[in-house]
């Protein structure tokens, strides 16, 4: 449970460069929201505001959400370069998420198993990362951000590195982990297409220095598949009119 | 065996016997240089006697206290100025002032402050390792990837996890290089160290062959020297592969020559 609010946001750099100008932001409660924007726009460093990894100049973010008893981190990060731990096993990098938490040993041990199995990574719990390949790196990141089962997850570009098919594969299972635990997402990316495919909500973002220029609501239904989706007209629909958006 | 392998064996076989002939042609001065098989035949004979394996012993013992005790602040101080610019903004001038004395030059002042006996000779040594991992350690400290600092943030690591779990492993390729640089270093600064003050160690050996003009002795005492640093070096290898599993694959695949070399 969290709704997020983005009040007036700027972002300014020492030397004078502005990269993020007056934005504001409403998300509610276990929406999906994706960020698209021109390369340079700030939507990554909007997407490191949120996620409390660097302060902005002016403006706040503020999270609401019911008080929750059980022991939760406020959120979880999924980046987009590898960011596992080259020294900690695939199921020791998973458990990490756990650290803050005081969740007893045999309930993490429970709880990475069942979510590296959902991602598709059974069998690889005591693999080192070096040993997986891109896609499979990105699922147990994803499988970090999701054990602790937080009420946010923000994602930057964390397909952005991986070849067509992979990202097609991951935008369809992380559909399908957060059915099953719902939260609120937010997901930076330059790719239009999965912007459209995972999103309630795709806020376009200007260029720099960036701010809201337009959010275009996608109402496809849900349980959505990544691939029947592109059969839609209405899909080819929102695809041109974010383009456009971005011209 | 792999090809390289046997290169490696063959290097100092085939140098050996190039020094042989050059002894045998009176190319080389017999009396300054015996010929290796003069060395070999008294390295056998100082080890039987008994002494070899008490005077490696000392210099053993001594290198590894003072390894220990210099070695150990030095890898804490050089995490802390990894971690943070103003411990940085303080030691790094002062260490790079500091780090290019010779330490043998100030063996003295070692024995003013620490007395005649073992203590100055291990404060000699931990000096010359405390430095030494204290660079080391800062450059592998600093060499972390900033995205496992952001992932320690977003994950709301807590400060012990965060020091042993990320930092430590995270600069440990390059502690480790600082180890087996510093037990060079180490082995050096022992050596001469035993020199003054003692009647025991590889380095009294070698000091008490040049008194005595015992010339095969005083190799023989510096091939002892040279194992003990190649086998110490060995050891190291073997146990890197334990010590650091995650990085075994690169060892294997990558020949050690350019990549090792260039962070050392």
């Amino acid at each position: 449970m969290a709704s997020i609010g983005v009040e007036h946001l700027t972002k300014r750099y020492p030397n004078g460069t502005v990269a993020l100008d007056d934005v504001n932001l409403e998300i509610a409660d276990n929406e999906f929201v994706a960020i698209v924007g021109p390369s340079g726009c700030g939507k990554s460093t909007l997407l490191r505001i949120m996620a409390g990894l660097d302060a902005a100049t002016e403006g706040r973010v503020v999270v609401e959400g019911a008080v929750s008893k059980k022991p939760e981190l406020p959120s979880a990060t999924v980046f987009q370069e590898a960011s596992l731990f080259p020294w900690m096993r695939v199921d020791e990098n998973v458990a990490f998420a756990f650290d803050s938490l005081g969740v007893p040993r045999d309930e993490i041990a429970r709880r990475v198993r069942d979510v590296l199995g959902l991602v598709g990574l059974g069998g690889y719990e005591r693999a080192w990362p070096h040993e997986l390949s891109g896609g499979m790196k990105q699922r147990a990141a994803v499988a970090r951000a999701f054990v602790t089962d937080p009420p946010v997850l923000y994602m930057d570009e964390p397909f952005g590195a991986l070849d067509e098919q992979t990202r097609v594969g991951l935008a369809n299972e992380l559909m399908r982990l957060w059915e099953r635990s719902p939260k609120t997402v937010v997901f930076v990316t330059h790719g239009i297409e999965e912007a459209v495919t995972l999103a309630d909500r795709v806020v376009v973002l200007s260029a720099r220095p960036g701010s809201v220029k337009e959010i275009v609501p996608i109402a496809f239904p849900r349980p959505r598949d990544a691939v029947a989706l592109r059969g839609d007209p209405a899909f080819g629909v929102h695809v041109v009119r974010l383009w456009e958006l971005l011209r | 065996m792999t090809a390289r392998r046997w290169v490696q064996i063959a290097a100092p076989i085939s140098l050996l016997a190039l020094w042989q002939i050059a002894v045998s042609t009176r190319l080389l001065n017999p009396g300054l240089f015996p010929p290796p098989t003069a060395i070999f035949e008294n390295f056998i004979a100082y080890a039987r006697s008994g002494e070899l394996a008490v005077n490696a012993y000392w210099t053993l013992s001594r290198l590894l206290v003072g390894l220990l005790i210099g070695g150990i602040p030095g890898t804490l101080l050089g995490l802390a100025m990894g971690m943070n610019g103003w411990v940085r903004a303080y030691f790094g001038p002062v260490i790079a002032l500091l780090y290019p004395i010779p330490k043998i030059a100030i063996l003295p002042l070692f024995y003013f402050l620490f007395g005649t006996g073992e203590a100055a000779k291990w404060a000699a040594i931990a000096v010359g390792v405390f430095f030494l991992m204290a660079i080391n350690t800062e450059a592998g400290v600093r060499q972390i990837e900033t995205i496992y600092l952001d992932v320690a943030r977003a994950y709301r690591i807590r400060p012990g996890s965060f020091f042993f779990r990320v930092l430590l492993p995270g600069a440990l390729p390059n502690i480790y290089a600082g180890v087996k640089l510093s037990i060079g270093i180490g082995i050096v600064l022992a050596v001469a160290a035993e020199y003054q003050l003692t009647r025991v160690g590889l380095g009294f050996a070698i000091f008490n062959a040049q008194q005595i003009l015992d010339v095969e002795r005083l190799y023989a005492a510096l091939v002892a020297v040279s194992l003990l640093g190649f086998g110490l070096s060995a050891i190291l290898d073997l146990l890197e592969a334990r010590v650091m599993p995650w990085r075994a694959h690169r060892t294997d695949e990558r020949s050690v020559s350019g990549n090792q070399a260039a962070k050392v």
